[in-house]
């Protein structure tokens, strides 16, 4: 009796588990594209943050009023028309037809000016652009007007600005979250809709093709032309493990790592149906920032003593190793951007320790050791610190390695204590080359003393440069300009740039249309899958 | 027979003793066995396959001809001299941790065995630690403390210490009742004089088998700190810091990870095996087996 | 019994502060600063001092606890600085994950491990105890990470048998149904359930084995009993209590393995949320899983506890 009991239980309960099995059968399938990014995706609003991933993410949903090619040159996006007043002061822009945000309603000259408005608010450029405008008039629904105060030469700069922070443009109800508080509701009017109800950070997000997205008929060229979508569905599987990613793509379980581990680049190269990709551009540089605030690097002649000692090639061959990612660029501006300059003053980014330990007994150095500060847990930058410590010991610097994870790294630069007090005189870190590639969003430029970038270096004259430099209306005179700026930025010895590479996804053979952009972002328009 | 012959008698006992010897041979010689600094990088040899016979560029400048047994790794040292140097570090969490955790444990178990007082409450505190996963704990006191050596035996000792802390403690509970504790307070003997002399040696066995588990779980610990980014500085040459670096390329070169484990495995096993010879020879309720 | 229950569950409270205290103290003492975290590389000084404000680090570190510890009590645990989501919408997303694991690899053990071990004492020093002595001992020698990635290696990557990572969900949105939940966890069950099965099996031939000396059993066989019916019976049932008790100590070390497992494996559970979250300072997300593990352990510790009630019919509380 009790066994039959027991046997029926067990086919019910085998019935019940194989119910989800015997589902209808689905639709044919969709093309979905499978992308292991290069972080986790946690903060959604790109406003409140400069985090590429986030960045990213906004890429998918969001449109632009304007656009950056691959070549660097600002185009029309979101805008249909736009004009200039003779005396330079009044902009007027008309939207194209057609753009809709993802919950069904038109995009309007208010959502548009909102969205401007909360950009303004936290991003540096867009700041000194907001400076210039003394009023923002929304014309008509597909009308508005920037009016200035004077001539300003970067409105379009501005408004195509292609890495963090991008304005992005947003519901104008949504917009109006101030900037210093996190947006609650992704919609935007870009070609991909975010999937909330999938979205499992740590895990997995899941962008659908948006249907009603009216792209634009140029081809597409960088963050520019027409974004037509040929996928159904990207998926972004959130996988750490760079073995597992390996296995992954090697299985054909995702089609694309973003950024593939240096280590792997070789191996990659030569399994079946992947590719090695590279689409960076410009790619990023590598960078080793001082503090200016105590010794020794308070000090510019041993700062420039630093930058002597530095020797840009073992940086690379260390940290990035495979032929062809890296080169040489002593420029602070990367090599391939258009402020880029062979002007760097006495910096050559090739190691001289004979002339850095004179220069270093000349500035009268008496062997305060230098706290350098080593990420433990950020494979990208791990050996950069090793490499310096060993060129600076060899120009006779003392050298004091802290090694803590990334966490503590970026605790301990933001204090303003003596380094032997919990402070720190060196850190290292990468920028993609569209963030650096202006003055203006250079953060190591940013010299406001206290209210500085972490370095906290108090120079004023770069601030009037930038000023001057926002005015300028011919490109001639923008090069100029930048050119000094580099020049001072070497002479006052802000940072050392430690070389440039660039950073190569693996691909399988199956994915094509991928696009070359120097923001480093992986563009999911265009991109067929077969 | 002495409790020494019976020891040497046991299978377990002798394969833990031998294979823990050649560790602790192979880890003093180090210098002397081929090997170049663990921490040297020479950006020529990055992923030198194993078995190369080459040269390693030296920090000063000059080059020695080296042969890379074991290959050489992402950063270009020598896999080979990581692995042996390893065996010093790897050896020294495992006592190292072994000896805090029974050392802390043991000091504790008395206190709470012989005064009430403590106990309650000091049981309490115990009861808590041991209700937080141990590897979570050890990877919160790491980042809490940063990653050094001492840092990393802390972080693995306390997690062990809940449980040596109770053993000794019932121990010292019946013990305490013995005529002959009885006895010696009757003579009014200092209490640290009886703890020390009268119910230490009785807890040296269990203890001393505790300890090897407690060692054996180190090392294993050690690793996984080590893998999951959150041990020692990847400089410093441990099993478990070979094996995460490694772990980046492993279907490429899966000898890096694997030569590392070769030695890990069995000097834990090892390690275990000995606890297990000594647990049974030292503990009467499994003699009669 | 009911006056068992309930002594049992007022112990449990002061324990649960101790792991409350103990890790929120830890937390707060340990360097890196989460608001520095979520600033991010292009930051000032004063964003990082408005965004600690802002996350209610500033408060001093009794009102913190304080307001942390009302909240819990209430079913809050917080919200994650990191991934701006509720701890337990967190917790809530990804512990199906890890019970799949954890509880697979239980089930996978027990059910080989008893038997095993069971005829392993049943034919001491035959083939099969041999063999499975040297397995015990080899099975917590090795680090899960070395096994998983031997595993991935043979079965997935050259054999391709089972898939290399990944995690299919049972229930909600994007279930694709039982196959693929077990197909995609199988590797992982292994990779874990080798050092229980050590465990268990050890612990099953030393108990069984030690009731087979005992005189009830010449009485069984005397009786005329199948060798079965013996082993099964009157053997295993006296083993059980220490069976259980050995279940319930291998579940505390199975979280260890269960981070390392859904590390490689990328299985979105909770052991790698807490793992990321260490690295980003998320004290609240920290502070939540691992109040939430202690709970689970001190569970199922009354569990085995309460299982012994059935195992062994001469235990009353």
């Amino acid at each position: 009796m009790k066994r039959r009991s027991s046997l029926v239980a067990a086919a019910l309960l085998t019935a019940c588990l194989s119910l989800p099995l015997l589902a209808p059968a689905q639709t044919p399938p969709a093309k979905v594209l499978r992308m292991v990014p290069h972080a986790n995706l946690t903060v959604l609003d790109p406003i409140w943050t400069t985090a590429y991933i986030t960045r990213n993410h906004a890429y998918m949903v969001y449109d632009t009023l304007f656009a950056t090619d691959s070549k660097g040159k600002v185009q029309p996006q979101m805008v249909d028309k736009w004009s200039i007043s003779k005396d330079g002061k009044v902009w007027t822009f008309t939207l194209r037809d057609g753009l809709e945000f993802h919950d069904g309603k038109q995009v309007t000259s208010e959502d548009v000016i909102a969205s401007l408005k909360r950009w303004a608010s936290r991003d540096t450029m867009g700041g000194i652009l907001a400076k210039f405008i003394t009023q923002y008039e929304a014309v008509d629904a597909k009308t508005f007007r920037l009016v200035l105060n004077e001539p300003c030469g970067i409105v379009l700069d501005a408004l195509g600005k292609p890495s963090s922070n991008v304005p992005f443009i947003m519901p104008a109800r949504i917009a109006a979250t101030p900037g210093t508080e996190q947006i609650k509701e992704v919609i935007g009017s870009g070609p991909f809709i975010f999937k909330a109800d999938e979205f499992k950070p740590g895990d997995k997000a899941v962008y659908v093709k948006n249907t009603k997205y009216k792209p634009r008929s140029e081809k597409p060229d960088g963050m520019a032309g027409g974004h037509v979508v040929n996928v159904d569905r990207v998926e972004w599987l959130f996988i750490r493990d760079p073995q597992t990613q390996f296995n992954a793509i090697k299985a054909g379980e995702v089609d694309m790592i973003e950024q593939a581990a240096f280590e792997q680049v070789s191996s990659l190269k030569v399994t079946e149906g992947v590719q090695i990709v590279d689409l960076s551009g410009a790619g990023l540089q590598f960078f080793m920032r001082f503090n200016h605030l105590y010794p020794p690097f308070d000090n510019v002649k041993i700062r420039q003593a630093a930058m002597v000692a530095l020797g840009q090639e073992a940086f690379l061959k260390t940290q990035v190793g495979v032929p062809g990612l890296y080169r040489y660029c002593k420029s602070i501006f990367p090599c391939g951007t258009p402020y880029a300059s062979d002007n760097s003053s006495y910096f050559t980014g090739m190691a001289n320790p004979q002339k850095a330990a004179q220069m270093l007994k000349e500035a009268g150095y008496n062997g305060t050791p230098v706290v350098m500060l080593r990420p433990t847990d950020l494979a990208s930058i791990a050996k950069l610190p090793l490499v310096a410590k060993q060129q600076l010991e060899a120009a006779g610097f003392k050298v004091d390695l802290q090694q803590m994870d990334w966490a503590s790294v970026v605790a301990r630069r933001a204090k303003k204590d003596a380094p032997d007090k919990g402070g720190w005189n060196l850190f290292f870190s990468a920028w993609a080359s569209a963030d650096i590639a202006s003055p203006l969003t250079m953060a190591m430029l940013n010299a406001q003393g206290d209210k500085g970038w972490f370095g906290w270096q108090n120079e004023p004259r770069f601030e009037e440069l930038k000023a001057k430099f926002a005015r300028a209306s011919s490109d001639g005179e923008k090069k100029k300009l930048a050119e000094q700026m580099q020049i001072l930025a070497m002479d006052t010895a802000t940072h050392a740039p430690l070389g440039q590479y660039n950073q190569p996804s693996a691909v399988r053979k199956n994915i094509t249309g991928l696009l070359e952009n120097g923001g480093l972002v992986p563009l999911m328009w265009n991109v067929r899958k077969d | 027979m002495s409790t020494w012959q019976r020891l040497w008698d046991n299978s377990a006992v002798k394969f833990g003793v031998i294979v823990l010897g050649l560790l602790i041979v192979l880890a003093a010689v180090a210098p002397w066995l081929g090997t170049v600094d663990p921490a040297a990088m020479d950006s020529a040899n990055i992923n030198t396959a194993l078995g190369t016979h080459g040269s390693f560029a030296l920090l000063d400048g000059s080059s020695i001809a080296h042969t890379f047994w074991f290959g050489a790794d992402s950063f270009g040292r020598d896999i080979y001299s990581r692995v042996i140097y390893g065996t010093r570090v790897s050896l020294l969490i495992g006592i190292t941790t072994a000896v805090v955790a029974i050392g802390i444990g043991a000091v504790l178990g008395m206190l709470a065995g012989y005064f009430r007082l403590v106990d309650g409450l000091l049981m309490r505190f115990m009861d808590g630690l041991m209700a937080i996963p141990a590897i979570l704990l050890a990877i919160a006191l790491v980042a809490a403390l940063g990653a050094q050596l001492w840092t990393v035996v802390v972080a693995i000792a306390v997690p062990e210490i809940p449980r040596v802390t109770r053993l000794v403690r019932s121990l010292v509970l019946t013990l305490r009742e013995e005529p002959f504790v009885e006895a010696a307070k009757a003579l009014a003997t200092p209490t640290p004089v009886i703890l020390l002399r009268h119910i230490l040696p009785n807890a040296l066995a269990p203890l001393i088998v505790q300890g090897t588990f407690v060692a054996a779980s180190a090392v294993l610990t050690e690793a996984v700190l080590s893998f999951l980014g959150l041990g020692l500085p990847a400089d410093v040459p441990t099993w478990g810091n070979i094996m995460a670096e490694g772990r980046v390329q492993f279907s490429q070169y899966p000898s890096n990870v694997l030569f590392p484990a070769l030695f890990l495995v069995p000097t834990v096993l090892a390690i275990n095996l000995l606890g297990d010879g000594l647990r049974d020879v030292l503990d009467p309720k499994f003699a009669k087996r | 019994m009911l006056r068992f229950l309930l002594r049992r569950l007022l112990a449990v409270l002061p324990v649960l502060l101790v792991v409350a205290v103990v890790v929120f103290l830890i937390l707060r003492l340990t360097p890196g600063d989460p608001a520095a975290v979520i600033a991010g590389n292009n930051s000032t000084n004063e964003d990082i001092d408005r965004i600690r404000e802002q996350l209610g680090l500033t408060k001093p570190l009794l009102a913190q606890f304080g307001i942390w510890l009302g909240n819990v009590l209430r079913g809050d645990l917080g919200y994650s600085y990191y991934l701006s989501k509720p701890v337990t919408a967190l917790i809530a997303q990804r512990i199906e994950p890890t019970l799949s694991l954890a509880l697979g690899t239980i089930i996978l053990a027990v059910g080989l491990a008893v038997p095993l071990g069971t005829l392993a004492a049943w034919r001491m020093g035959g083939w099969l105890d041999r063999l499975l002595s040297a397995f015990s001992v080899a099975g917590f020698s090795i680090p899960v990470f070395v096994t998983a990635y031997v595993l991935i290696y043979v079965f997935a990557i050259q054999l391709q048998w089972l898939p290399v990572q990944g995690y299919q969900t049972l229930f909600g949105a994007g279930s694709r149904g039982l196959a693929a939940w077990a197909y995609h966890l199988v590797l992982p069950w292994i990779t874990l359930a080798m050092i229980y099965v050590a465990l268990i099996a050890r612990v099953t031939r030393a108990a069984v084995s030690e009731a087979l000396t005992e005189d009830f059993i010449r009485t069984a066989r005397a009786k005329g009993l199948t060798e079965g019916a013996v082993l099964l019976r009157h053997a295993l049932a006296n083993a059980a209590v220490p069976i259980a008790t050995v279940v319930g100590i291998g579940v505390a070390l199975l979280i260890g393995g269960v981070v390392v497992t859904e590390t490689v494996y990328a299985i979105p559970g909770l052991g790698s949320l807490t793992v990321d979250a260490v690295l980003n300072r998320d004290f609240p997300v920290i502070q939540g899983v691992v109040l939430l593990f202690s709970v689970a352990y001190v569970f199922i510790n009354l569990l085995v506890d309460l299982s012994y009630l059935v195992l062994d019919p001469r235990i009353r509380y």
